[in-house]
């Protein structure tokens, strides 16, 4: 009794001190204890910043946020790895997920409920995924300082932005449309077409690509080295390195986005073995979609919702738009003409319209597509190589209905990482949602938080690290 | 003088005859050479892996693949009327559900492990399957050690039997009628069995074993289908005692780009009946078996290390075996981690009669370019490395002239591919089961110091330091207790183990 007594009061103590600090802390994003070492007081204001209209709110600085960047001495990266990561021996982040008990054919991450994932990037530090958070939400990064990583890959539009094509600099639309990041560090190729085969080799395409980013290696680094925090925060992240590189940028680029992890759905709950995480309706959505008629599952495997390959499938383009030939120029060949990766589902409810051009703006849209007979879409002087699982599997609108209900199981932003709340450069970490083009379902979202300023706060109680 | 030329033309013509005769017996190294009567004479193959493996010491093949049970499960009795999927829903790992004889109109689903379904029959009679043109498929199973067998299945769109994942698994004994796409489909599997099933009308491969590792498909009837056997991106597979007849082609070993698993490999086809596949070919358009030539016996497209031993190969029209690389198959994707060619392929002693009797015009062409007339066994086109024949001179063949001769003869030393000990359970030791729990979803709301989404595990840790218990009970059912906090979900999807077992770590974590 004494002992628990004792026990009890210091219990009561600890308790006492943490809600103390716990007060001081109301109402301040969590991450700003690690991201702002030096900073008094609370984190900038960012609700306060006013956007008058999606037009011209792109990346204003707020003269809050402007004061308070200067006469800081710097940013101190987190040294805790971000959520569902251990902190290892060597001092770097390793994935933890509840997949990692299965055993599955060659390990590659594909098949039934319980399969093991494939490998997956690793070996990075907590303060090279932090720097890459910076990184990811800078437009620093771009030629003029208007467009982010996070433009186009929005956390709250799934890591995609809402549109069919993507948004580039000059507010051009860019050949195709923004991707899901989530779960990017098991895949082996990226871009749409398979170009690219690292992450780090994907992050040159946007960087200085003329109507993405548009920004150069010789002006990026520069514009890395000439600022005033960025130089610190990469000794931080490469303490063994003099200055800042760009290849230090692309490593901590993919650090950040090798830590999107996405794998606690509701399907996950069900795959686990909790039976009833899923409706009836969604149960028989899952039955049609593993079905050999439906033949999504074939391409879209658990537990990823992708097999990592390229398919031909022979989707339409919007109109007006010419013939996108896809991976044929990757690969040199024809047998590829038209064909494009297969796109992960998880998240796929986020992220209309879909497809790599946006044809389809409603999920149900685009599982139709695939009801409506091999080649149905294609040009008239178009002759392609459809994947095989392209058929006519004439399911029913009940069905593809079910089909629906079951890929909106397929959810899970519980990892979210925080956007931080200011950046080394001064700018605004993301731009608005881009109310006028996004879908309606996306339209309701965005107004319902408003603008990227309420969307920042609301992510600001989230934290990177654990 | 005429006697002299007399005996001169004698003795060219002896001298031709016996260059023929020398010709015939000798290898273009000039050696003797003397044919095998039997194919069990020389050296046994020994196999992928099996290299320490010795003729006569082989290990009895296995009755099973799946694990043995500790205990034994309930026996849900499932009669005409009762449903089989609430059955499955109700059965634990262990259990057997007994299937009546009845017509079922469902598709039954098992995502649990350990689950046979058993079909029982009376008289001839056995519990029927239905999908009445209107179902996909009949069963799905992702779980591990699940056992079909005795079934009837019949009119399903889909598959019959599809296995997703599913590790030591054993279809045996079903019959599969006019259903859908594939018959019986383990994909992404290892350590199976698919035996003494009846299939038939299948519009791909009556039995389709995809992605999969250590497959035993044996003693099964599969005829007038598109494709009858069809091993494909495997690896360690044996395929024998089949009769495979009247499908457009026999027994397939393919290797298919585009797919994420990119090898098959050490596959043996052996005595098998491969008879009349001559079937015209219904497969849907722009499937790979669409391209398959009707006719065709045993069909090599790509894969490695496949060996065909002991067949009886007859009547099949288009050629007997029929050996290619992707380059001169139809429908086939580009994918450059896939290796187009069947290299290691070793051809032994098997009994072929009158095939290639109706052969393909490219066949024909291809006799042309070796100065050959006739129907032909074994063809080949496209490359192939470290390839082998043993005994070619008793087939037609195409392509395989220099081939050269198998060092081994038969496969006895490896009876089954079938693993010793069944892939293991899942067992997952829960101290081990609430860290990743913990770090894979407590982490997302909570850290250990700070405010996040919910509280600091410091103080849930000052809560319920001595009560794990009392911690995964609130997780099970959360109330809401500050007011500047959101309600946390319930966190009832983790089994009784599992909460106990994060709440104990969660209280035991110190940073």
């Amino acid at each position: 009794m004494k002992k628990l007594s004792k026990f009890s009061s210091l219990a009561y103590l600890v308790l006492a001190a943490i809600t103390i600090s716990s007060g001081l802390f109301a109402g301040v994003a969590y991450a700003g204890i690690f991201v702002w070492a030096d900073l008094p007081g609370a984190a900038p204001d960012v609700e306060a910043v006013t956007f008058e209209g999606t037009e011209t709110a792109v990346n204003k600085i707020s003269a809050d946020i402007t004061r308070q960047i200067a006469g800081r001495s710097g940013f101190i990266l987190s040294s805790i790895c971000p959520a569902s990561f251990e902190l290892t021996a060597a001092g770097e982040c390793n994935l933890v997920t509840r997949y990692q008990f299965y055993d599955s054919v060659q390990q590659r991450g594909v098949g039934g409920t319980q399969t093991a994932l494939p490998k997956h990037r690793s070996g990075f530090t907590p303060q090279q995924i932090d720097l890459g958070r910076y990184l990811f939400f800078d437009p620093l990064l771009s030629k003029d300082g208007t467009v982010s990583c996070a433009s186009c890959h929005h956390p709250e539009l799934g890591f995609s932005d809402g549109r069919g094509r993507s948004i580039g600099i000059g507010k051009e639309p860019t050949a195709r449309g923004a991707p899901s990041l989530w779960n990017m560090t098991f895949l082996t190729s990226f871009f749409w077409d398979a170009r690219a085969n690292s992450l780090e080799q994907q992050a040159q395409g946007p960087l200085f690509d003329e109507k993405e980013m548009a920004n150069s290696p010789e002006k990026l680094l520069a514009s890395i080295r000439s600022n005033a925090y960025y130089p610190a925060m990469f000794a931080q992240a490469f303490p063994d390195i003099e200055k800042p590189t760009l290849e230090q940028l692309y490593t901590a680029l993919a650090a950040f986005q090798s830590s999107l992890i996405s794998l606690n759905s509701r399907y996950d709950q069900y795959a686990h073995g909790f039976h009833q995480a899923l409706t009836a309706d969604e149960i028989a959505g899952l039955n049609v979609f593993r079905s050999f008629v439906a033949r999504c599952a074939e391409c879209h495997q658990p537990p990823l919702f992708t097999n990592n390959q390229v398919a031909v499938i022979g989707t339409p383009e919007p109109d007006g738009l010419p013939f996108d030939s896809g991976a044929e120029k990757t690969f040199n060949s024809t047998k590829l003409r038209g064909g494009f990766k297969v796109p992960s589902l998880r998240n796929i409810g986020k992220t209309a319209p879909y497809m790599h051009s946006g044809r389809f703006e409603q999920l149900g849209d685009a599982v139709a597509f695939y009801n409506k007979g091999r080649g149905h879409a294609l040009p008239e002087n178009e002759q392609l190589q459809l994947h095989w699982h392209i058929w006519e599997p004439n399911l029913t609108d009940e069905e593809i209905a079910r089909l629906v209900d079951f890929l909106g199981t397929l959810t899970d932003e519980s990892l979210l990482p925080e956007v931080p709340q200011v950046l080394p450069s001064g700018l605004m970490p993301v731009q608005s949602l881009p109310l006028s083009e996004i879908t309606k379902e996306q339209k309701d979202k965005a107004n319902a938080t408003d603008t990227v300023a309420a969307i920042t706060t609301n992510n600001a109680i989230k934290n990177q690290g654990n | 003088m005429k006697i002299r030329r007399t005996f001169t033309m004698l003795l060219i013509s002896l001298a031709f005859t016996a260059g023929i005769v020398c010709a015939k017996y000798l290898d273009s190294k000039g050696q003797s050479f003397h044919p095998a009567t039997s194919g069990s004479e020389g050296a046994s193959y020994l196999g992928y892996r099996h290299a320490d493996a010795e003729p006569g010491k082989a290990k009895s093949r296995k009755a099973s693949a799946v694990s043995r049970r500790d205990r034994q499960g309930k026996v849900h009795v499932v009669k005409d009327g009762d449903s089989i999927m609430a059955a499955v829903k109700a059965a634990s790992p262990g259990d057997n559900i007994a299937i009546f004889p009845g017509n079922y109109h469902e598709t039954v689903y098992i995502d649990k492990d350990d689950i046979r379904l058993i079909g029982v029959i009376e008289e001839g009679e056995r519990a029927t399957l239905d999908g009445r043109e209107l179902l996909n498929d009949a069963i799905l199973y992702s779980g591990n050690n699940i056992v079909v067998e005795n079934l009837k299945i019949t009119r399903y769109k889909g598959n019959g039997i599809m296995g997703q994942a599913g590790n030591n698994f054993e279809i045996r004994n079903n019959i599969i009628i006019d259903t859908g796409v594939y018959g019986i489909f383990p994909q992404l599997g290892k350590n199976g069995i698919v035996e003494f099933n009846v299939i038939s009308g299948i519009e791909d491969a009556a039995i389709y074993v995809g992605m999969s590792d250590n497959i035993h498909v044996a003693h099964n009837d599969v005829f007038d289908s598109v494709a009858g056997i069809e091993i494909e991106n495997s690896r360690h597979a044996i395929v024998e005692n089949n009769y495979v007849h009247n499908n457009t082609g026999g027994i397939l070993a393919f290797i298919t780009p585009g797919l994420p698993i990119k090898t098959t490999y050490d596959v043996i086809i052996r005595n098998n009946f491969v008879v009349g596949n001559n079937h015209k070919n219904f497969g849907a358009p722009g499937s790979t078996v669409s391209g398959i030539p009707a006719g065709t016996g045993i069909l090599i497209m790509a894969a490695d290390e496949v060996i065909v031993e002991g067949n009886i190969i007859s009547d099949n029209k288009t050629a007997g075996i029929i050996i290619t690389d992707h380059d001169n198959a139809a429908n086939i994707t580009l994918d450059p981690e896939s290796d187009p060619s069947p290299d290691k392929v070793i051809l032994l002693d098997n009994t072929m009669i009158n095939n290639g009797y109706d052969t393909l015009d490219e066949v024909k062409i291809l006799m042309l370019t070796e100065f050959k007339s006739g129907h032909p066994d074994i063809v080949r086109v496209g490359q192939s490395r470290d390839s082998c024949i043993l005994n070619p001179e008793r087939y037609f063949t195409l392509g395989v002239s220099k081939w050269k001769k198998c060092d081994v003869s038969h496969t006895a030393a490896i009876e089954s591919y079938l693993l010793d000990e069944p892939v293991p359970a899942r067992e997952i030791d829960p101290s081990e089961r609430g860290k990743v729990v913990y770090l894979g979803i407590c982490t997302g709301c909570h850290t250990y110091t700070g405010r996040m989404i919910g509280p600091p595990v410091e103080i849930i840790q000052a809560l319920y330091m001595d009560n794990p218990q009392g911690l995964a009970d609130w997780i099970e059912q959360p109330t809401k207790k500050r007011q500047d906090y959101p309600p946390m979900p319930p966190q009832n999807y983790l089994d009784r183990e599992t909460r106990l077992a994060v709440a104990k770590y969660m209280l035991s974590a110190t940073n």
